[in-house]
């Protein structure tokens, strides 16, 4: 009963939505209004992170799950109305023709357009009095105000939805007639004028950095949207103004505008008078008072003078295009800013590696092939293979299996039901070419790319090869260091002698018991250029700062440090049991002998502890093998996708490199290979069965 | 056995004292943030800007008609975890048994095999277990939360359970046999009570298993009511700006009971951990 009662209330409205702070305290308090109004169909708010909305609502909608309602930015509006998972709907008059202009798609507009976000300039008043209407303007004044410390201008440079304005402001864009053009010229001078404006701002700037440093008082002037508005410090004096016009060419540094809009999934004339109403101005006049929001709707009192300034902005705003090439620009853009920010590329260099990268991650399609051929393989092997197993099956005496059935049955089943069913399934895909919605099979395509290195030139990050290197030095550093450090804190912990051993043993436990994820993050922090703990230490002892994240070797040590303190009380552990179990008597005989310390661990304590270390070893390294979360939130891949893994290779071809599912399924059935072969391996040099 | 030296008292003291210390600074890092005013990613280690508001936003979450939610999603937590240890022991604990003590042709692949789905990238996994959960009607409750992490947990709880099982005596068993009692009567009441410390172990790492996990939870549950506290945590860290003070006052109400079941079952996870291994 307790377990099955979640299930929506029937004939509720559901919608759901990633807004937190002010805007969702504004969300709530409309639909208690709507609610008190219609107490026979209610509306149920439900808040969705935003990272999980959109694959929960693709997942969702289509099976029927799905909320009648969601909120969500109108970047996704084009590729979820062809796939039928939200339905047009016309907002009407009233609302400012950008925010409408960008939910059109063909004929039919959907949703309803709620708020505008965009980027603007938000001023430290007490070091930059006026807004400069030009960038002559900014850098002088950014220069004026900049002082130890403190830095005149700052924005979340390698993000290319920041960097943005000043591409546009130099006349360039990343479209060009619906083709994605990055290296044109006008590109080529935008990030000239980004590497002219890097001198002012702290180097290596992420987004909560720069929050950060405005709320302080350490950057005059922030590129920011209005989600800062909540978390901005009440104490700074600020004002925002739209961003400047670009001095060199006249044109206004234009950021992008976003929509969050309210899409209809599900037919109802409940959710249509509901969203309706939220979109209108009653609502829309609460929404912009109490949840700070840029509203769309355009008949609703005036702003104050924050939400004016980001209003005024929109009249230069570029609507964020909808275009799946659009969408797959990102991450190569992003890789280039970064090259830029460190130095490793010119403007030109980053503009013309930018537009190779994305030639590779938009390449077309591999061909349709005729899958006749490979189902009759598929049907020879399966043949051959279950002759093989009967004919096997009838030399072996079967009868011990009546009774041990019963036994491992219900966790065999489990097992094949929920891990290798959706396994296979998934695996599956790696035939196919699909972006979630049609399959065409392609036969082995997929892989010959990947082993081929086919896309990138072997020495690339990005290729199978170099990758399966990084994992490979990656798994080994770890268990090593894992192993060491773990026999060697259990070697200290067992003497009787050690004082508060159950305080020492109890503390180092720890980082096994708090969530990976949690000190994952926190650990990314610590590492950070220059506000980490780590270089902080370095500066203390009198040794230069170092970038993390700045280079291969020192991102992959980040990395490891981060793993080793997750990983090593786990093998401590595994020691101080097997450690208990060991008769002291031969460590002491040897000590009577002669025996140094090096010689009797090597000789004595290390064959003992061997039998228990080696399964602890090979689990370890399958673990780590697939350590996604490590990776992933620490360095990021950081720098250019070098210290990326097989895994979060794959999970970026699904998620983030423009859905190339199939591409991400065949380098999870090379995985699984790698790690099966591996396997083999292990068994060879355990000299006995262990997999 | 001899005394040991001063030298290597203090040296062993010293070491220890000084790992400890590197293995706290980030757990360190995170209560200061839990307690700063600021949602920014702070490194100042004073304590003059104390507060407790980031404990008490946390607490005070409510959904949009004003259910109390955090003690709710708490709930949810505590009974997925709970459920899932009790089922994945009961899962490993049969298969452990068998595996251990019968030899019958398909052993040595079966324990392969268990060892290999732990080897499946989790990546390929969530769109199809989704489908399959819809099609069981099981999507949106926390029991088809409980059925996937309990068997995501049997691969590792079956080897331990397996190595542990491997150490009790063959002859407690026979003597009991001998006696005329059932298999199924020994195994509960001569071999289950001996394995207690693995059990317990065991039981831990799936309740963690359920405990932290948010990628499938956020998938897989539809409302916010449903959620466990992983994905809650999650949601302060999103796209636009995070709120690292209540991420971090989240985190240690989250750690604080697995934590706690670390210290007191400290004992049996160092007797109980066998990670399949033969012990000695």
């Amino acid at each position: 009963m307790i377990l099955l009662g979640a299930a929506a209330f029937a004939g509720e409205v559901t919608l759901w939505h990633a807004w937190r702070g002010d805007e969702r305290a504004a969300l709530d308090a409309l639909v208690s209004q709507w609610n008190a109004a219609h107490p026979a169909d209610p509306v149920q708010a439900v808040f969705v992170p935003h990272e999980s909305l959109a694959t929960k609502a693709e997942a969702a909608i289509p099976h029927g799950n799905g909320p009648d309602l969601l909120v969500f930015g109108h970047d996704r509006v084009a590729a979820w109305a062809e796939r039928g998972i939200i339905l047009a709907v016309d907002p009407g008059a009233g609302f400012l023709p950008v925010s409408v202009d960008a939910l059109r798609v063909g004929t039919h507009t959907y949703g309803w357009p709620l708020a505008c976000k965009s980027l603007a300039l938000f001023r430290n008043r007490a070091l930059v009095p006026e807004a400069p209407p030009t960038t002559a303007a900014m850098v002088a004044a950014a220069e004026a105000a900049a002082g130890p410390d403190r830095y005149g201008l700052a924005w979340e440079v390698a993000s290319a939805y920041q960097s943005a304005p000043w591409l546009h402001g130099m006349g360039g864009g990343v479209l060009r007639e619906g083709a994605v053009a990055l290296d044109r010229p006008e590109n080529v001078a935008g990030l000239e004028l980004i590497s002219r404006l890097l001198p002012l701002a702290p180097p290596d700037p992420s987004g909560a950095l720069v929050t950060q440093l405005f709320n302080e008082g350490r950057a005059a002037m922030v590129l920011n949207g209005p989600w800062f508005l909540g978390e901005v410090n009440p104490e700074i004096d600020y004002a925002v103004s739209p961003l400047p016009a670009v001095s060199e060419s006249g044109q206004p540094a234009a950021p992008y505008v976003t929509v969050e809009t309210l899409l209809l999934a599900r037919e109802g004339a409940e959710a249509r008078a509901f969203g309706a109403w939220l979109a209108g101005p009653e609502a829309a006049a609460m929404r912009q008072s109490q949840g700070r929001q840029v509203v769309a709707a355009l008949d609703v009192p005036a702003p104050d003078p924050v939400l004016a300034a980001f209003r005024a902005q929109l009249e230069t705003a570029v609507a964020m295009p909808t275009s799946e090439a659009f969408a797959l620009h990102w991450e190569p853009l992003a890789r280039s800013l970064r090259r830029l920010v460190r130095g490793a590329a010119t403007p030109a260099q980053a503009a013309a590696e930018a537009q190779t990268d994305y030639a590779i991650v938009s390449r077309p399609p591999p061909p349709e092939s005729n899958p006749a051929p490979w189902l009759v393989a598929l049907g020879v092997a399966v043949v051959a293979g279950l002759g093989l197993a009967v004919h096997r099956a009838r030399q072996v005496n079967w009868r011990p299996w009546a009774y041990v059935v019963p036994w491992l049955f219900p966790a065999f089943a489990a097992m094949v039901l929920l891990v290798l069913c959706p396994f296979v399934v998934g695996a599956g895909v790696a035939f196919f070419e699909t972006d979630g919605r049609e399959f065409s099979f392609v036969g082995i395509a997929h892989f010959l790319d990947i082993l081929l290195a086919r896309d990138f030139p072997l020495s690339s990050p990005l290729s199978f090869w170099s990758t399966l290197l990084v994992t490979v030095l990656w798994t080994v550093a770890n268990v090593a260091a894992h192993v060491s450090l773990g026999v060697a804190l259990a070697l200290l912990l067992r003497e009787p002698w050690v004082r508060m051993r159950g305080v020492f043993r109890a503390l180092l436990i720890l980082p096994w018991a708090v969530p990976s994820y949690i000190t994952a993050l926190t650990w990314k922090g610590m590492f950070h250029r220059q506000f980490g703990a780590i270089n902080a230490i370095l500066t203390a002892a009198g040794a230069e700062p170092v970038s993390w994240f700045g280079s291969f070797a020192t991102a992959f040590a980040a990395n490891l440090a981060t793993n080793t303190w997750l990983g090593f009380p786990f093998m401590m552990v595994v020691t101080l049991g097997a450690l208990a179990s060991i008769p002291r008597d031969l460590e002491e005989a040897a000590e009577v002998d002669g025996a140094s310390w090096i010689e009797r661990f090597r000789h004595v304590t290390l064959p003992l502890l061997r039998p228990a270390l080696l399964p602890a070893v090979i689990l370890g390294s399958v673990w780590t093998f697939n350590q996604f979360n490590v990776i992933y939130l620490v360095s990021g891949g950081e720098p250019d996708g070098s210290t990326d893994i097989l895994v979060s290779q794959a999970y970026r071809w699904a998620f983030t490199r423009g859905h190339r599912y199939g591409y991400a399924a065949a380098y999870a059935v090379l995985i699984l290979g790698v790690l099966l072969l591996y396997g083999r391996l292990a068994n060879r040099l355990a000299g006995r069965k262990v997999l | 056995m001899r005394a040991p030296s001063a030298p290597r008292v203090i040296a062993t003291h010293a070491a220890l004292l000084l790992l400890t210390v590197a293995t706290m600074l980030p757990l360190l890092w995170v209560i200061r943030m839990a307690l700063s005013p600021s949602q920014g990613f702070s490194i100042g280690l004073s304590l003059t800007d104390f507060t407790l508001d980031n404990f008490r936003s946390v607490l005070a979450t409510t959904t949009s008609t004003g259910e109390a939610l955090f003690a709710r999603q708490l709930f949810n937590s505590l009974v997925v975890s709970a459920a899932t240890a009790a089922l994945g022991v009961v899962l490993a604990c049969t298969a452990g048994y068998a595996l251990s003590r019968w030899s019958f042709p398909g052993r040595e692949q079966l324990m392969g095999s268990f060892l290999v789905m732990q080897m499946f990238p989790a990546v390929v996994m969530s769109v199809p277990l989704y489908m399959l959960l819809d099609a069981l009607h099981l999507l949106d409750s926390l029991a088809g939360l409980v059925l996937v992490y309990a068997t995501t947990s049997v691969p590792f709880a079956t080897w331990n359970l397996k190595g542990y099982f491997d150490t009790i005596p063959r002859e407690l068993e026979e003597a009991a046999t001998m006696d005329g009692a059932s298999r199924w009567t020994t195994f509960t009441r001569v071999i289950l009570p001996l394995a207690r410390p693995a059990i317990a172990v065991t039981a831990l790492f799936a309740f963690m298993t359920a405990w932290n996990e948010f990628i499938l939870a956020a998938t897989l549950m539809g409302d916010e009511r449903a959620y466990t506290l992983p994905v809650v945590l999650n949601g302060y860290v999103g796209e636009f700006g995070a709120e690292w003070g209540k991420f971090a006052a989240g985190s240690i109400i989250v750690s604080v009971p697995v934590v706690a079941l670390f210290f007191v079952l400290q004992k049996q996870l160092v007797e109980g951990l066998t990670a399949g291994g033969v012990k000695g």
